[in-house]
């Protein structure tokens, strides 16, 4: 019970996808334009991660091993061709803004790199767990950067259909940080600040020590 | 003129990395060093234009006829990862000194998302058997381009005084968003031959 729950919080803090393994950067760079679109594309990959998951763990014994990447990629397309379907029937607009990348989730190395050195090697229930975390860590550290560019980007942050801050925050949107660019810089400077708290409680707990 | 228009599409306006977000693990990982990102430019080249052809083939001869459509993503992913076996066992037969220079890059493409990304761009966007390869082969030039301008400024970045928690991952990122800023100065350019 202890090693699932392990498995299941390892993926949203400890082992970020995102902001610690640097996984899959471009669909985390390109859909995160607002917190809603960060949202689904974040909901869709940890759907397909842990049914993914689920499946390749089941067929470990059963996929030879000089075949195992092929046969993987096939069960995450099918999943994804799934998710692709369901969104385009339930979610169209959403779809049509998420583009090209949903079906580019089956070439988002994070879902491979899970399927190859977790669920490969480990029961169902743990890789059902690991999928659920790392989905989940990818969900929020999406969601986070696209809060963060819609919030600087248009003053204002649109969550299930509602403005949160009613007719926006009182400062000019930099309309900069939801084009491209923006990406870049954001992911790039949440990346050191994360890195900065790692060095000071690193430094804090070696004084300590 | 189309093919112009496909060529600096894929260049400069809807660039691959600065503003389409494809390829971008490669993009990072490997621009380290001017000589493997030159190494990887030149495999991305090569099977993003075979694939790009062989996609086309694929869809407009076989799941189209058959109404297949919905097993798009399945087929293109299966095409293109026996495509990276294919082309990396005729190459090491052919020319085993370009085997050499290419040999460790080409698994690496198949999760490179830009092959995967033309493939179904083109289908996207409607584009005939030329324009198609044209499109994958400008657009191959496009990510070079990037990576290579990339690797350049990074080597020199390397022996600059960056603070400990920008080294790495943070400093790449920032860089590419500069680049980017820099390349959407492109976006007006041709407006009429802009392409979707």
């Amino acid at each position: 019970m202890n090693r699932l729950w392990n498995d299941l919080t390892a993926g949203i803090v400890k082992e970020n996808p995102v902001f610690r393994l640097v996984l899959g950067l471009c669909p985390t760079l390109a859909v995160t334009t607002a917190l809603m679109n960060g949202f689904w594309m974040g909901m869709a990959s940890t759907f397909v991660l842990t049914m993914s998951n689920i499946i390749v763990s089941l067929l470990r014994k059963v996929i030879p091993e000089k075949i195992r990447i092929p046969a993987y990629i096939v069960v995450i397309a099918t999943f994804v061709t799934i998710v692709q379907m369901a969104m385009h029937a339930f979610l169209p607009d959403m779809y049509n803004i998420l583009g090209i990348f949903v079906p580019l989730i089956v070439v988002n190395c994070i879902i491979l790199a899970r399927a190859e050195s977790f669920a490969g090697k480990n029961p169902v229930l743990n890789a059902a767990a690991d999928g659920i975390g790392m989905g989940l860590g990818y969900t929020i550290a999406v969601m986070l950067i696209g809060g963060i560019r819609e919030l600087i980007g248009t003053a204002n942050l649109v969550f299930f259909g509602k403005a949160l801050f009613g007719a926006g925050l009182p400062f000019p949107p930099a309309v900069i940080m939801i084009l491209p660019p923006g990406a870049f810089f954001t992911l790039g400077v949440l990346l050191a600040i994360l890195n900065a708290m790692h060095q000071r409680s690193k430094s804090a707990s070696s004084t300590v020590q | 003129m189309n093919f112009v228009a496909i060529l600096i599409g894929g260049l400069l306006i809807n660039n691959y990395v600065f503003s389409r977000f494809l390829g971008l693990c490669p993009f990072v990982g490997l621009s380290r060093k001017l000589e493997t990102a030159t190494g990887m430019s030149m495999a991305v080249v090569f099977v993003m234009t075979v694939a790009s052809a062989v996609s086309w083939l694929m869809q407009r001869l076989i799941l189209d006829p058959l109404g297949l459509g919905y097993l798009q993503t399945i087929t293109f992913i299966l095409v293109i990862a026996s495509l990276v076996q294919l082309v990396e066992m005729v190459v090491q037969k052919l020319s085993p000194t370009l085997y050499q220079a290419l040999g460790i890059y080409l698994p690496l493409i198949t999760t490179n998302c830009a092959v995967l990304g033309v493939a179904i761009l083109n289908i996207q966007s409607n584009f005939t058997f030329a324009e198609s390869v044209f499109n994958g082969f400008a657009s191959a030039l496009g990510w070079s381009l990037a990576i290579l301008l990339f690797a350049g400024i990074r080597e020199r970045l390397e022996l600059a005084d960056v603070p400990e928690a920008m080294k790495g991952f943070p400093t790449a990122l920032v860089g590419t968003g500069l680049m980017s800023l820099a390349f959407f100065g492109f976006q007006g350019l041709f407006k009429d031959l802009f392409i979707r």
